[in-house]
């Protein structure tokens, strides 16, 4: 108990004192799993308007399929978009193995079904009224789409966050897909399982005090979100 | 021969087994006022509906200035809807501003500059009687003013053909007579209005003609004088329409 009483003590002293790895790691992760997050709400936010808005054969096994996906495991996807990037995988040419771009894909990939999944769930809740209203009132359907999305807009917003804070926190995706380069690669997460490794614990300890720091700021953001 | 704006041929729709509306005909003229009166549930609005393109008829078509439109693929539909607007009995407010909420249409048209968008909805709002409600958060409002904003939203659109179904079931007495004398204005211009209401009182001052729709099925259209005349003999008041509350 001594040892990590000290752990904590010497990890706040790191904090305080702006070390410059601590630094570094919380910058390269919070700028990946933001990147991730954004392009990934780009591309799933209407992606998951348009499921839920269109009548198609097959749209309940796809939504109950993308709600499956939500527990991905993060190796698991790490492996698959390992396979994607890796010289002899379809996208290899691109070299973006043990990448930040690489690490970004990979975050989008594991996060995409969480971002759907939380807009169809986000879209459900608007009276379908609205789509009928901005259809008599002459809105194509992009348009209707754009309508509800912004009707369910808080909604949509606490997705977002669920999926950056997903990002923020996985671990398998960045270690394979990243490989946990010191200075180019390293993250929060992997950085702690290499401390911890290496039995740096006040390191890892205020690596992961500010890894719960962000955390808990986004379950208030999501809160305020989901509240409203 | 003139052609009639709106021609609504052998109209019929059904859910599942129910069936709403039976063989329907009716036509309209540019400028007319048609009042729709019928008891609750006697399709008044799934006819609204049906002319509107919110849903597809089961039977028969609808033409729209000599052109079928109900079976067309939906941007023609939607080019159709463009030149109505419907004001729904219960309004629905999208979560923003009221003058969010009336500059909606005309903003999805894109034909016009958001000053001139804005201008526009204000004189709508003006003559719904809410100037100075431009900022407000439209689902605070009453059902009242809500309704007064819904119908904003439809005539700053300055539709060919209104379809307005009970504009002013949630009014009170002073607002509905506001809004009366509004269509009344409308009336008298290039809007062709189908105004459905329970009111026979609102429909005998502002309709041209009249169709009374009971259980799915038109019993009577023509002239206000004729079908409200013909309603008052008292055979009619007890075999066609019984759930009527005849003010006369």
């Amino acid at each position: 108990m001594e040892e990590i009483w000290s752990g904590v003590l010497q990890a706040a002293k790191l904090i305080v004192s702006l070390n410059p790895e601590i630094m570094g790691v919380t910058a390269r992760s919070l700028v990946i799993s933001f990147v991730a997050a954004s392009l990934a709400a780009i591309i799933d936010i209407p992606l998951g308007g348009l499921i839920e808005l269109r009548e198609f054969f097959g749209k309940k096994v796809l939504v109950n399929l993308i709600q499956t996906l939500y527990s991905l495991p993060t190796v698991t996807v790490g492996l698959f978009v390992f396979l994607l990037l890796s010289r002899s995988g379809p996208l290899g040419g691109l070299e973006l193995l043990y990448t930040p771009t690489g690490m970004v894909i990979g975050q989008m990939v594991l996060i995409s079904p969480i971002m759907i999944g939380l807009t169809i769930s986000a879209l459900k809740g608007v009276s379908p009224q609205i789509r009928e209203t901005a259809v008599s009132l002459g809105a194509n359907e992009r348009q209707v789409i754009l309508t509800i999305i912004r009707e369910a807009r808080f909604a949509v917003v606490a997705a977002v966050l669920v999926g950056f804070g997903r990002a923020l926190s996985e671990v398998g995706v960045a270690m394979m897909i990243g490989g946990n380069i010191r200075g180019y690669t390293r993250v929060l997460t992997t950085s702690i399982a290499l401390q911890t490794s290496m039995g740096n614990l006040e390191l890892s300890i205020a690596l992961g005090m500010i890894l719960i720091g962000i955390s808990m700021i986004l379950n208030l953001l999501l809160s305020r979100f989901q509240g409203r | 021969m003139i052609m009639p704006l709106l021609d609504v041929r052998s109209l019929g729709k059904s859910y599942s087994h129910s069936e709403i509306l039976r063989d329907i005909n009716l036509s309209l003229e540019r400028g007319e006022v048609l009042g729709l009166i019928g008891p609750t549930g006697s399709g008044k609005t799934t006819l609204l509906r049906l002319i509107n393109l919110l849903e597809e008829p089961t039977t028969g078509e609808i033409l729209y200035e000599g052109r079928a439109i109900s079976s067309r693929p939906e941007g023609e539909r939607i080019a159709v809807r463009k030149k109505m607007a419907m004001v729904f009995q219960k309004p629905i407010m999208f979560k923003s501003s009221v003058m969010e909420n009336v500059s909606f249409g005309l903003k999805v048209r894109g034909e016009q500059s958001s000053l001139e968008i804005r201008e526009r909805a204000r004189d709508a709002l003006e003559a719904v009687g809410l100037s100075g409600y431009e900022r407000r958060d439209a689902n605070t409002l009453s059902g009242g003013e809500m309704q007064r904003v819904a119908l904003a939203r439809a005539i700053v659109l300055q539709p060919e053909l209104l379809l307005l179904d009970e504009p002013t079931a949630n009014l009170d007495p002073r607002s509905a007579s506001a809004i009366d004398c509004l269509l009344k204005n409308l009336a008298g211009g290039r809007t062709t209005v189908i105004l459905a209401t329970h009111n026979m009182m609102q429909c005998s001052r502002l309709a041209d003609r009249v169709a009374v729709l009971v259980g799915g099925r038109l019993t009577a259209l023509g002239k206000r004088e004729e079908v409200l005349g013909w309603r008052e003999k008292s055979d009619l008041r007890e075999s066609t329409v019984p759930r009527f509350d005849l003010p006369w």
